[in-house]
């Protein structure tokens, strides 16, 4: 897509709002509608999009397929490994009350780990399956 | 007609259903297959998502201006059940895509007559 | 201090253990953390048995705190500790057989996604097993058979991928189909705490919806643990699998399935509403006598042995399912004792197999003939396994026919006592067809002399082996708690 000058221009105007607006979602989930899932898909959408207007070539530099790989490990990682901390703290599994001073902030420390995890797995597992899809019967 | 209206939500799930069901029954083609499974599996979270109407309620969102809320948890069931499906869907297209290698079709007879070539 | 954890550790080691699998980039490494957590994951379900048997009552947890109904409960009682001690047995055991299989069948830059897989599948069978809330297991079900389908995609030969495509098509339909029904309850009951919507169904038995609901769920379930005429996926899903997978979902997944139909049956609807007011018996019991001849008949004309075994699977099912629909204290015994028994009998058979499979790299019977010579105790595995599977007295195959027998002559069915004891013969056929061929037939031309299989996969299938003849022989642990959780079902208590 070299010569789409006004596809790229704008793709490159947009992705930085993406990725914000992504975060947005990811850290707002606490307030308002969001959360992790949505978050992950907006966060990933705009590293297809550059995929798509700059090559798979040049998305694979950004986004590595070995670090894709690890993220989508790191964020389930993230996910059981909160729930597991609260059991050293003498509280069941899942239960974040123990990680702040008061069950609320515990609660919201614990919710927001989770939804972190949740995000990057969701995100690198999007970005992964588009990267599976486009890239097969290219490079092999 | 007031029974049709009244539970046009189911109406609307059972048509959904029976489509994609019959979808993945009839079609020999793999992708329609999987078209006609997430249209079957989509009717079921309309079914969540409307059984978890309340009358005169909003988004399940606190705020001191509502008091009446729709009920959250099927939401929550449903964004995990959207997931598996996401997931299932991109598996069985995978799937897809290493059979049209492995057989270069991706029509259900055509595998069936090179499988019993075998 | 640990202790009171066990439940949800049961769980949640797999379950982490599965994303540490993939990071590290590492066949070797990745089954030694595999191997390690499946051996814990038996170690802690021993350890729930105890704690089960020595409180006499259900355990529960209360997931992230919140008591339930509210929350997630993770609720071990005799029936599903039982359950348990299976299915980590049996995915221990054959992890520690996998090693050598899977280094021949996989490619080396996929192993360590092969073992994330398998400990999620386990992950997913364990918590499907564990858990007392019917949302969980739907998502359960689906780790468990997402993981599945992947894991018999890995197959060696192209029909791997048509077998994986069918299992997945036919699953999600069959766990849809589950969460319509999970989806009415909790509109006519608001709960999903399988306790809870026990207690709360008693008042609403009358409801069109509860009906429609006992459908979906049972047919959903019935298509999971490949009820005739709903098992179609099931023959070129074992099949073609590679051999580690056939083993351990052969002898676990359609057991796990069994056990939520019998959770949900007798748990949840109540024997009062299932085989009172309606007619789920006579629904299940036709199909599952079907099985048991179908099943047999069909594996007899096999020529893949993986697939005849297969077959085989369907008509043990169909055994299981007899004993479920009788609803009698003595024909659940039945059920349950065979869920245990068919999981060693499949487990040590598929095993066997896959050494066979290691060493000639084919299963069909002709590829097999004159085997026994070469491999020796391999084939010994078979036969002393084989003869389980067909019910001989010293083998654990006898002691769940017997019991089936016993609750058919019971009720005064003889008629089925009958066609129980008519069936064993078939088993004798196919079994049989094997063995002739393994020490009877001379080497087919062409085929390279082989060795011994390698002793890291003999001593899991012999483990397998002799646990078929140990517990044909002593049956306190089997039998005894058989008794415990078919009291439970028909009456809440042990």
């Amino acid at each position: 897509m070299k010569h789409h000058r006004v596809l790229r221009i704008a793709a490159k105007l947009l992705i930085p709002f993406i990725m914000l607006f992504g975060l947005y979602v990811q850290f707002h989930g606490d307030f308002g509608p969001g959360g992790g899932f949505q978050a992950g898909v907006i966060f990933a959408a705009a590293i297809i999009l550059y995929a798509l207007i700059f090559g798979l070539e040049n998305a694979r530099k950004v986004a590595p397929t070995r670090i894709v790989t690890m993220l989508i490990s790191a964020g389930v990682l993230l996910f059981a490994g909160v729930g597991v901390v609260p059991m050293f703290l003498g509280a069941n599994y899942l239960d974040y009350s123990p990680l702040g001073a008061t069950q609320q902030s515990g609660q919201h420390i614990g919710i927001l780990l989770v939804e972190f995890g949740v995000g990057i797995t969701v995100a690198a597992t999007m970005i992964a399956i588009f990267f599976q899809f486009a890239g097969r019967g290219r490079d092999e | 007609m007031t029974f049709v209206l009244a539970h046009l939500n189911y109406w609307v799930v059972v048509v959904l259903m029976m489509i994609g069901l019959y979808i993945v029954v009839s079609r020999g083609n793999l992708i329609k297959k999987i078209v006609g499974l997430n249209i079957f599996q989509t009717s079921v979270f309309l079914l969540y998502i409307s059984l978890a109407k309340v009358a005169g309620g909003t988004a399940p969102i606190a705020d001191e201006r509502f008091t009446v809320y729709a009920n959250p948890l099927p939401h929550v069931l449903i964004l995990t059940a959207i997931v598996v499906g996401v997931a299932t869907t991109s598996l069985g297209l995978a799937l897809v895509v290493r059979i049209r290698e492995a057989y270069g079709t991706i029509e259900e007879d055509e595998i069936d007559l090179q499988d019993d070539e075998e | 201090m640990i202790a009171p954890h066990l439940p949800a550790l049961q769980v949640v080691l797999p379950l982490i253990a599965a994303p540490l699998c993939v990071l590290t980039f590492n066949g070797r490494l990745a089954w030694l953390l595999a191997l390690l957590v499946s051996w814990a994951a038996f170690a802690i379900s021993v350890a729930l048995l105890l704690q089960v048997l020595a409180a006499g009552e259900p355990i529960t947890y209360a997931l992230g705190g919140w008591p339930p109904p509210w929350g997630i409960e993770y609720r071990v009682d005799i029936l599903n500790v039982f359950v348990l001690l299976i299915v980590s047995a049996i995915g221990a055991v054959v992890l520690l057989y996998a090693y050598r299989s899977v280094e021949r069948e996989i490619a080396p830059d996929r192993q360590h996604l092969f073992y994330a897989m398998y400990v999620l599948c386990l992950t997913g069978l364990l918590g499907i097993t564990i858990t007392g809330d019917a949302f969980n297991i739907f998502v359960f079900l689906e780790i468990s058979s997402l993981s599945t389908y992947a894991l018999i995609a890995m197959g060696r030969r192209r029909k791997a991928l048509t077998a994986a495509f069918q299992y997945l098509i036919l699953g999600t339909i069959g766990a849809t189909f589950y969460l319509i029904g999970i989806g009415l309850l909790y509109m006519v009951t608001g709960t999903l705490n399988l306790v809870d919507l026990n207690q709360r169904l008693a008042d609403v038995q009358d409801a069109r919806a509860v009906l429609v609901a006992f459908s979906f769920v049972t047919v959903g379930i019935a298509l999971k643990l490949a009820l005739f005429p709903l098992h179609l996926w099931l023959p070129n899903a074992y099949a073609f699998a590679p051999s580690a997978v056939s083993a351990f979902i052969a002898a676990t997944a359609t057991k796990v399935s069994v056990y939520v139909m019998l959770r949900l049956v007798y748990g949840v609807f109540g024997v009062d509403f299932a085989f009172g007011a309606e007619p789920l018996g006579m629904v299940l019991f036709v199909p599952a006598l079907i099985a048991v001849f179908a099943g047999s008949l069909v594996a007899i004309f096999q020529i893949n042995i993986k697939r005849m075994l297969a077959y085989s699977s369907v008509a043990q099912i169909g055994y299981i399912v007899l004993g479920l629909s009788l609803a009698t204290q003595t024909a659940l015994l039945a059920a349950v004792v065979h869920l245990f028994n068919h999981a060693l009998m499949k487990g040590a058979l598929f095993c066997v197999l896959g050494c066979i499979f290691y060493r000639i790299g084919s299963v069909r019977i002709e590829q097999m003939a004159g085997i026994a010579r070469e491999m020796p105790w391999t084939m010994a595995g078979f036969v002393v396994a084989g003869l389980s599977l067909i019910g001989v007295p010293l083998t654990a195959g006898f002691i769940s026919k017997w019991y089936l027998v016993q609750a058919a002559l019971e009720q005064g069915y003889w008629p089925l006592a009958v066609a129980i004891l008519l069936a064993a013969p078939l088993a004798l056929i196919y079994v049989w067809r094997v063995i002739e061929a393994a020490y009877l037939q001379p080497v087919p031309a062409g085929r390279e002399p082989v060795r011994e299989a390698p002793l890291v996969m003999l001593i899991p299938t012999w483990i397998l082996v002799l646990a078929n003849v140990y517990f044909g022989i002593e049956t306190s642990l089997t039998v005894e708690n058989a008794n415990r959780a078919a009291a439970l079902l028909l009456h809440g208590s042990w």
